[in-house]
């Protein structure tokens, strides 16, 4: 992503992968007793399109995305990336955490470059970094330590981290969760505008229903938990999008609907 | 104390002369007349200091007690000179301003140590020397003592550091790996609390030199608190850090290397601390029971041949250094962690 904002040498439609999730049911081990998170989840999500999963807050949407990144396997089914079975992490799939969970010992410039220098590939590299930071406009903060940054420049840099390594699959686990309302709406213009202009799958998991119909080509809506897929929905809107579109906000009725939240609307 | 009343009355005008030549800056006024007469006082302090060795005949026969005045009054002098002129010393003046309650203080304590002792020995003579007496133990028998200092250090310097680097490697393979700590944490556990010192014995006749033996007390010595603190600092390390630094790529070596060991840091730093403490300790007993050489032998040897003079130069030449490691591995560890907010100043 930011190899194209740089140097164009990539098209969008090599840029994002495609992700196929079969059947993959998924469970937790709480001190013997079996917890079921995941039942039977089934989907495609095709090269470039950003998928919003919506759900109860812990339906198991997060679970999904630590199984798409490849930080745990799948109990059963299969996960699969361009077709290849997802075996572990991989930079090509990165994460952005609810917190933003930079380290504290590192700069804003190391806490970016966290990636290219885990992968070996720092000393070349280096413009890649300033061009990261650059992109989420935090180029005077680079030298700051994450303690002297608000939360909203803080998730930035989280950003970041992530666009640096040139994901082919973007995943958003709730990012703007715990900021403002100012700062989510205007970082919510910025995701859009960064995903259009790149090209990367996205994956956004997020329980806030204004904000997937918003972002997303798709909402995928889940159940409570074990997490079943309720509802498929195409939001088949140009982007810029608009707050106040009035399909928009029909789409957002339908899912509170869906949700079984009707009654406040 | 007679010098002290009459300082009073001299001091006084002098301070209300300083505090006019400061008028033309009416804000800072209180502070600087303030600051000037401590200035003030504590010259008078060690001029009065001066003056108490000279009045009276000295007790007992030391030699130095004409140079000890003399040396008391350039110090007064200086006092003066560096309060009247305070703002063309910059820094180093500012510096001295802020300490000149401890001067004063210290110019008292020394005058009344000076007349209780030699004086008129209100403290028993042979067991509180004046400060003449331990100022002719830095003059007369300095190669002995800088030979003690050097040999502490070294010993102090192998073992730490021997110590510290086997405490820190034991404490992340342990908070790193399961296997590791099943192994190691019950022998931790079972043989860490034990005071370094009660391995003493054992240490003396197993190792082929007491040199040798008093190293290795004082890496155990050193090493238990670094282990435990290291382990805790590696154990305590929120998985999210693992997680975003695996979904960026990161081996298993980054993980340890670069998530693990800078996130302990802040813990290993208070086991190296603690350890240095401990191994002080461990440092005296076995310089005073196994090694020839070192500043627990020197104090040992002084007491035997009640040579208490000696041994107060020696206790306040180890206060020094102790306190002189322990600033050390402070500002260590303030250049390594400036990322930590608030961090504990010494």
């Amino acid at each position: 992503m930011v190899a194209l904002a740089i140097a164009g040498c990539a098209s969008p439609a090599t840029v994002g992968a495609s992700l196929d999730v079969e059947a993959v049911s998924h469970a937790f081990d709480i001190d013997g007793a079996i917890l079921p998170v995941l039942d039977d989840i089934s989907f495609g999500v095709k090269p470039g399109e950003f998928v919003a999963l919506l759900g109860p807050s812990g339906c198991g949407k997060s679970t999904l995305l630590r199984l798409v990144a490849g930080l745990e396997p799948p109990r059963s089914g299969n996960l699969r990336e361009d077709g290849d079975p997802i075996a572990g992490p991989f930079p090509s799939r990165v994460v952005v955490f609810q917190d933003p969970t930079l380290f504290p010992w590192r700069t804003v410039w190391d806490n970016v470059a966290l990636g290219l220098e885990a992968q070996g590939i720092l000393k070349s590299q280096r413009h890649r970094v300033d061009a990261a930071i650059d992109l989420v406009g935090l180029s005077t903060f680079r030298n700051a330590y994450p303690h002297q940054l608000s939360g909203g420049m803080a998730q930035r840099v989280a950003l970041a981290r992530a666009l640096v390594n040139d994901p082919r699959i973007l995943i958003l686990d709730e990012p703007l969760g715990k900021l403002d309302s100012l700062t989510r709406i205007t970082m919510q213009a910025e995701i859009a505008s960064l995903w259009q202009r790149s090209g990367f799958t996205t994956l956004l998991v997020t329980h806030d229903v204004e904000e997937a119909v918003f972002l997303a080509n798709r909402v995928i809506v889940f159940s409570d938990r074990p997490a079943r897929i309720k509802a498929d929905i195409a939001v088949d809107r140009p982007y810029p999008r608009h707050r106040g579109d009035p399909i928009l906000a029909e789409l957002r009725r339908n899912i509170l609907g869906l949700l079984g939240l009707d009654a406040t609307w | 104390m007679s010098t002290y009343s009459a300082s009073k009355t001299v001091a006084l005008p002098q301070s209300v002369e300083e505090g006019a030549a400061f008028a033309g800056r009416p804000l800072s006024l209180p502070t600087s007349l303030l600051a000037g007469g401590t200035g003030v006082f504590a010259s008078l302090a060690w001029v009065g200091f001066g003056l108490s060795c000279l009045l009276w005949e000295d007790l007992g026969d030391w030699s130095h007690t004409h140079a000890l005045a003399i040396a008391a009054f350039i110090i007064g002098g200086g006092i003066i000179a560096a309060t009247a002129g305070g703002k063309w010393l910059g820094r180093f003046g500012a510096g001295l301003q802020q300490r000149t309650p401890w001067l004063l203080a210290l110019g008292l304590f020394l005058t009344l140590w000076e007349v209780a002792t030699a004086k008129f020995a209100w403290l028993p003579l042979p067991f509180f020397p004046p400060p003449q007496a331990i100022i002719e133990v830095y003059t007369d028998d300095l190669p002995k003592l800088l030979d003690s200092v050097f040999a502490s250090i070294k010993l102090q310097l192998g073992g730490y550091a021997i110590g510290a680097v086997a405490g820190f490697l034991t404490g992340v393979s342990i908070g790193w790996s399961r296997s590791v700590g099943y192994w190691v944490h019950p022998v931790l556990r079972f043989i860490g609390p034990l005071p370094a010192t009660a391995w003493l014995p054992f240490a003396f006749f197993t190792f082929p030199s007491s040199w040798s033996a008093s190293t290795f007390l004082i890496a155990l010595a050193t090493g238990f608190p670094v282990t435990v603190l290291t382990w805790s600092g590696v154990a305590s390390v929120s998985n999210a850090y693992y997680d975003v630094a695996r979904t960026l790529g990161a081996k298993p070596s980054f993980l340890v290397l670069k998530v693990a060991i800078p996130a302990a840091l802040p813990h290993v730093f208070v086991g190296l601390f603690m350890g240095l403490g401990s191994s002080f300790a461990v440092l005296v007993v076995a310089e005073m029971i196994g090694v020839k050489a070192g500043l627990g032998w020197y104090l040992q040897w002084a007491q035997g041949w009640a040579a208490y003079s000696n041994m107060y130069a020696a206790l306040i030449v180890m206060s020094l250094l102790c306190s002189g490691a322990i600033t050390l591995l402070f500002r260590t560890r303030d250049r390594l962690l400036v990322w930590q907010k608030g961090v504990v100043k010494w």
